[in-house]
């Protein structure tokens, strides 16, 4: 969600979602060992995949995203989440390429999650559901990419959490992936990350509706808990000059400060909005898994220690982006990536775009950020004989 | 590699076209500071390079990946380090070395990356550049070092006879030099170096490791 709401935020129908179940006769084991029978794979497609399905692009979402990235949200009645980047004319364009876009599993829009039915007990899975990583969610992701008959994806793209699902394909499926663009994302997830992550879980499992986690069986959700753990992430995803310009020290609906602690202030306000907004639509023990996934993730440690081992040789294509007022996922990280591309021998290229939005930049309205990944994809599209948008 | 809409403007600056007469068909090259893709552009369509860049301006990278280029966005003081060794046949550094913090160094981390080395700067040894600061006392201000003192990024000018001591002191051998007049042609007749260094306005030398 960004500090700007969508002007287009009218409800329009929403396309349904198709949904892979991959049952026994194929079943998905996570890297804790555990399996997960059925595995659900909810997803959604835009355009159409040519002849010779080479035009494919697997679009990855960040940690509260969904499948719904180019079309209306069943559940907010919202524009998809990257309008901006996805659709007819945009970067990644839809009337030539083929998007895939998938949620991810341990998520909470119709893929297998902590909210499913455990098949074994019949009742939702709560905390029995096993504990994912990043690598799990990439390996679903190509179960359904084969499903759909696609050996090669024309590219991988996506930001933060879906950022490093880029990284994930192209370190361990680099055959299949053409073109990779990770998006404001790191190759691991930084202690201080990893400490506004465990701040959100102490507070979902804090409220008392939680229960352990079995709340969807009394009919209940930790909403003041998983309002708290958004209002907290909420704040990182923004820069403290767009917080300043936009509330500064403005206060909400009054005149004079009420010596309370009612939401005196915009800011207070503004916060408590995205707590409310998030907790309709979010399942609160998918954000515990989902925050889990990231925290394990470390690109390095899968690869015998250094990144530049995981892109050794490779043929992809890379195009890395980060934000100058980022400071969830620095320009720092986007560099160590960069380094090991080059070390590994990759082709990348790299801008650090000049915003003050935030972590949330790569979801707005950033022309810089389009006219960059534009050349990159129309380069790509031409290296691989794909039509070229004019 | 096919000719389309991206081919090198008509006026492609002379110093560009020299360094691209340098670079053999096919190869790959790395341009540090490769400014708005220009040179990368020419070597791609015009030589079938496997061409990438570094530039320190968002602009210049900007401008460089909308036109297809693989450029990261760094600094050949910080990001030269990561290449592993010989990972290129060319490493291109073009009027950059006077604006690097470390020359030596960078020179050296060039030496590494690349099998051979072009490397292009102006010339401090040029006579209208003595004439401006032995005659008339101040810094040299010409059409190749545009910026008054205070505020340009040059903070590490040579003379061709600096630059060509420390290739021996860094154990580069020069496989080829060439001085540019004022005009942008190459100088071709063969002159000792004193004359080149009094006369040529650029050089652009051809480096690799001696041992």
């Amino acid at each position: 969600m960004s500090i700007i709401e969508p002007a287009s935020s009218q409800r329009v129908v929403p396309l349904p979602s198709e949904t892979m179940a991959f049952r026994a006769a194929m079943p998905f084991v996570t890297d804790g060992g555990v399996a997960i029978i059925p595995l659900d794979v909810a997803y959604q497609t835009y355009g159409v995949l040519n002849a010779e399905k080479s035009n494919a692009v697997l679009v990855c979402h960040a940690l509260t995203g969904d499948q719904h990235v180019a079309s209306v949200n069943p559940v907010t009645g919202r524009t998809g989440w990257w309008e901006t980047m996805v659709g007819p004319g945009r970067p990644i364009d839809t009337d030539r390429l083929f998007v895939i876009c998938s949620n991810v599993i341990g998520g909470c829009m119709g893929s297998s999650g902590p909210a499913s039915i455990n098949a074994a007990t019949g009742k939702p899975y709560g905390l029995d559901f096993p504990v994912l990583t990043i690598a799990d969610m990439v390996r679903a992701q190509a179960m359904l990419i084969d499903h759909l008959g696609i050996d090669s994806l024309f590219c991988v793209a996506g930001g933060s959490m879906g950022g490093m699902q880029v990284l994930e394909w192209a370190a361990n499926y680099p055959q299949r992936v053409f073109a990779a663009m990770p998006i404001a994302t790191s190759a691991r997830h930084s202690a201080q990350n990893i400490a506004f992550h465990e701040v959100g879980r102490q507070a979902i499992m804090a409220d008392p509706d939680w229960q352990g986690g079995r709340y969807l069986e009394t009919e209940t959700r930790p909403a003041k808990g998983l309002g708290v753990a958004r209002m907290a992430a909420h704040i990182t995803y923004l820069s403290e000059n767009a917080l300043q310009s936009k509330f500064g020290r403005k206060l909400q609906n009054r005149d004079a400060r009420t010596f309370s602690f009612d939401a005196d202030f915009q800011i207070e306000s503004y916060l408590r909005y995205q707590g409310l907004s998030f907790v309709e639509r979010f399942d609160a023990n998918s954000y515990l898994y989902l925050t889990r996934a990231m925290d394990y993730f470390d690109l390095a440690a899968e690869h015998g220690g250094a990144l530049s081992l995981a892109f050794k040789g490779s043929q992809t294509r890379f195009c890395v982006v980060s934000f100058t007022s980022d400071w969830l996922f620095p320009t720092s990280e986007s560099r160590a990536i960069v380094h090991a591309l080059n070390a590994g021998g990759a082709s990348v290229s790299f801008v650090e775009i000049d915003s003050d939005k935030g972590h949330d930049a790569f979801l707005l309205d950033v022309p810089d950020l389009f006219a960059t990944t534009s050349g990159f994809i129309n380069a790509a599209a031409k290296a691989r004989g794909l039509a070229v948008a004019s | 590699m096919s000719q389309d809409q991206l081919v090198a403007p008509p006026a492609t600056r002379v110093d560009l076209l020299l360094i691209a007469g340098l670079v053999a068909e096919k190869s790959r090259v790395l341009d540090v500071g490769c400014g708005d893709g220009s040179l990368l552009m020419l070597l791609r369509d015009r030589r079938g390079a496997d061409a990438r860049g570094i530039e320190l301006s968002q602009a210049g990278v900007n401008s460089c990946v909308a036109r297809g280029l693989s450029v990261i966005q760094g600094d050949a003081d910080t990001d030269l380090s990561a290449y592993p060794d010989q990972a290129f046949d060319y490493v291109i550094l073009s009027q950059t070395l006077q604006a690097t913090r470390q020359p030596r160094k960078v020179l050296e981390n060039l030496l590494r990356i690349g099998k051979k080395v072009i490397v292009s700067f102006p010339n401090f040894g040029h006579w209208r550049v003595r004439w401006q600061l032995g005659f008339s006392g101040h810094m040299p201000v010409t059409e190749n070092m545009p910026h008054a003192w205070y505020d340009t990024p040059n903070i590490h000018f040579c003379t061709l006879r600096d630059f060509v001591n420390l290739t021996r002191e860094i154990d580069a051998r020069i496989l080829s030099a060439t001085a540019v007049k004022s005009s942008g042609a190459p100088m071709r007749v063969h002159a000792p170096w004193w004359f080149w260094n009094l006369f040529g306005e650029q050089a652009v030398f051809m480096l690799e490791r001696a041992s």
